[in-house]
């Protein structure tokens, strides 16, 4: 077990000829059971004809009547991407996870009003992906730095996911699933939907939450842990030099109106009673003395 | 991206947003002739730099004669202004608003943002005209009244009559100030904007609702389509450094203390600035390099932070991920040999490759100190800034 994917997915790359996409989907394709995951790239120019051997389709629809694919990742340039969940959205795939960046917020919002009542679960975007050590890699995070293992990671950041994971396999501890659920202030899961599913994997013993400034999601996901949360929960929040109304690097990643900053989130999740440092190099030392 | 406060009510009138009728001005002499076309008996002289508060810095005033106007552009135009948003060195004036006076009767707010936990664009309203908003969301929360606004229907006259009736709209100017909203709404969306501020929207003695002021700020990810709204930056306005960086594709933003952080990802660049301050120092800036740090970019990030006389020392926070810490190195080393670096320089990497990346450093001869890992960098670089 894990959360959200392992060696048995199946999934289509939309995107897969362009540059990041087509490198990608190259990496994902050859970590663990890649091989067998990566069935179907999506291209509405190109259908017919295929990626180093994987089929390309016109729409996520066909690729999954056609490979059964239900899983989708998407590294279309941010003009079109949200569009291109769109189209993933209306195939009714279980799964999209949307790595493009600078999508603008009102696609997003659009987007997000469409996908109300419908199944599928969007993670991102702006995100790093998400991987199940040796089963399975959908993303840009780098494989090889994870091992299977029992403990999970939730965060917005990309590379400071890497450095969570870095300092757990120092002190030899293996990850069940990594989810980077990216830094735009409009997107998929938030911190508390990935706890909610940690929560029932009885292949994860405990989770590192990593946050940063900006909106209230870590403070939404404090207060479910306090209340339904069976697991320890080690935390990390970047950002308590960060300047009021700057954008640090990630869309989301700004205090606006005196509210989301890291200082307000490490006292509420302090309340709530999840482990907190203020020191990013000791995330992995924290989780390992509460498990 | 932010713009003017007169671009920003160009723009809105485009939409059917009601203004006061004005004129920017680059000069005194066209601030006199702006005041002469305008006509009327009052005119007010306002400052445009990209930060609140100019009212209370002096940035603002009410004159009551064409001489007056000729007074009051002299002296603000030129003028350093100091205002809460702007720290203690202040913004140059170098253009100036001159507007018809308004007969007051009320002063009110109308704001609009996206609001991340309902993911829908929020119509903000509140009596408490000309207050800071954070201001009354601290004190009297109550007094704001707040919007969601579906997006396949848009913001809806009942949802706009109900706001205006809440924030003490007078039961005549209802139907205007219904127009005015859905027009801000119908702007802000068209324009891709992350924020609109109307503070004061004002109830004129004869019953019309005008944008008193307007505050726009649009979402950087969307300017690929809206030309027209980049024409508008000020590059005055932004941090010379940061406008810099933003050439080379650099996130780049000047803090306050003194010591430099060049960093992959925004998260980690966060933290590294965090852990700095943990060990009792203060980060010169925050530097993302992104996923990409060529050597071109580790260069010009080197540069940039080198350009600011404040920074005493450098950290290097590199995960090196799909790109190799060797190749990472290959980057710091050249950038370092290139702008003859004379400032110790901390450098941890970790990730692939990362004892290839650590011999380069070795062997290039270079007083490079490295770090096992981010608290130990930081640790080294503190110290050493403070010559210890």
């Amino acid at each position: 077990m894990s959360i959200l994917i392992d060696r048995n997915t199946r999934v289509m790359t939309q995107g897969i000829t362009g540059k990041t996409g087509a490198f990608h989907t190259r990496l994902c394709r050859d970590y663990a059971n890649g091989g067998a995951c990566f069935v179907a790239g999506v291209n509405p120019h190109k259908a017919g004809e295929n990626f180093e051997g994987i089929p390309i389709y016109a729409t996520p629809a066909e690729a999954k009547a056609q490979t059964g694919a239900t899983v989708s990742v998407i590294y279309v340039p941010p003009p079109f991407a949200a569009a291109a969940i769109n189209d993933a959205v209306d195939a009714d795939l279980d799964l999209v996870i949307c790595i493009t960046e600078g999508i603008p917020v009102r696609d997003m919002i659009a987007t997000r009003h469409r996908m109300r009542g419908k199944k599928t679960l969007l993670i991102g975007p702006n995100c790093p992906g998400v991987i199940t050590p040796d089963q399975i890699k959908i993303g840009i995070m780098p494989g090889h730095i994870h091992k299977q293992g029992r403990i999970g990671v939730v965060s917005r950041s990309g590379t400071l996911t890497y450095e969570a994971v870095g300092q757990l396999m120092e002190l030899g501890l293996g990850q069940s699933t990594c989810v980077g659920i990216g830094g735009d202030p409009v997107n998929g899961l938030k911190h508390v939907d990935v706890m909610r599913l940690f929560n029932e994997d009885p292949q994860t013993d405990a989770v590192i939450m990593v946050g940063e400034i900006g909106g209230d999601d870590e403070e939404t996901c404090a207060r479910w842990i306090k209340a339904y949360m069976k697991k320890p929960v080690v935390g990390f929040i970047a950002g308590v030099t960060a300047p009021p109304g700057k954008r640090m690097g990630h869309a989301g990643a700004i205090i606006s109106g005196g509210k989301g900053t890291a200082t307000e989130k490490l006292e509420v999740m302090e309340e709530c009673g999840i482990k907190v440092t203020r020191n990013p190099a000791e995330m992995a030392k924290l989780l390992k003395s509460v498990l | 991206m932010n713009i003017h406060e007169y671009q920003g009510k160009e723009l809105l009138r485009r939409y059917g947003v009601a203004t006061p009728r004005g004129v920017p001005c680059f000069s005194v002499a066209e601030a006199d002739a702006a005041a002469r076309e305008l006509g009327g008996k009052v005119w007010v002289v306002k400052a445009q730099i990209h930060a609140g508060g100019r009212g209370k810095g002096g940035g603002v005033k009410v004159a009551k004669s064409l001489e007056q106007v000729h007074e009051f552009a002299s002296q603000i135009l030129g003028m350093t202004l100091v205002t809460h948003q702007t720290g203690p060195e202040g913004r140059l004036v170098r253009r100036l608003l001159i507007e018809e006076g308004a007969d007051i009767a009320k002063e009110l707010y109308v704001g609009m943002v996206v609001d991340r936990s309902t993911q829908r664009v929020t119509l903000m309203a509140s009596s408490e005209g000309g207050m800071e908003i954070e201001e009354v969301a601290a004190h009297s929360p109550e007094k704001i009244f707040k919007v969601a606004v579906d997006p396949s229907l848009g913001l809806t006259d009942s949802q706009a009559d109900d706001a205006a009736r809440k924030i003490g709209v007078p039961e005549a100017s209802i139907p205007q100030a219904r127009s005015f909203m859905s027009a801000l709404y119908r702007a802000f969306v068209d324009c891709d904007a992350a924020l609109a501020e109307i503070n004061p929207l004002i109830i004129t003695g004869s019953g019309e609702v005008l944008a008193l002021d307007a505050k726009i700020n649009f979402d950087s990810n969307a300017l690929f389509r809206h030309p027209e709204i980049v024409a508008l930056r000020d590059l005055d306005e932004e941090d010379p450094a940061e406008v810099e960086a933003s050439k080379f594709d650099l996130s780049y933003i000047s803090l306050g203390g003194n010591i430099g952080c060049l960093v992959n990802g925004a998260g980690l660049a966060m933290a590294t600035m965090d852990t700095i301050k943990l060990f009792g120092a203060e980060p010169a800036n925050f530097l993302d390099v992104g996923g990409g740090a060529t050597t071109q970019k580790v260069t010009e990030a080197f540069k940039l932070m080198l350009k600011n006389p404040a920074v005493k020392g450098i950290l290097v926070n590199i995960f090196g991920g799909i790109m190799r810490c060797d190749t990472i190195a290959e980057g710091v080393i050249a950038a370092a040999k290139q702008v003859n670096l004379n400032v110790p320089l901390v450098v941890r990497m970790k990730g692939t490759n990362e004892e290839l990346g650590r011999a380069a450093l070795k062997a290039s001869g270079l007083p490079i100190i490295s770090a096992d890992n981010m608290a130990d960098a930081a640790q080294k670089i503190v110290a050493a800034v403070a010559g210890k």
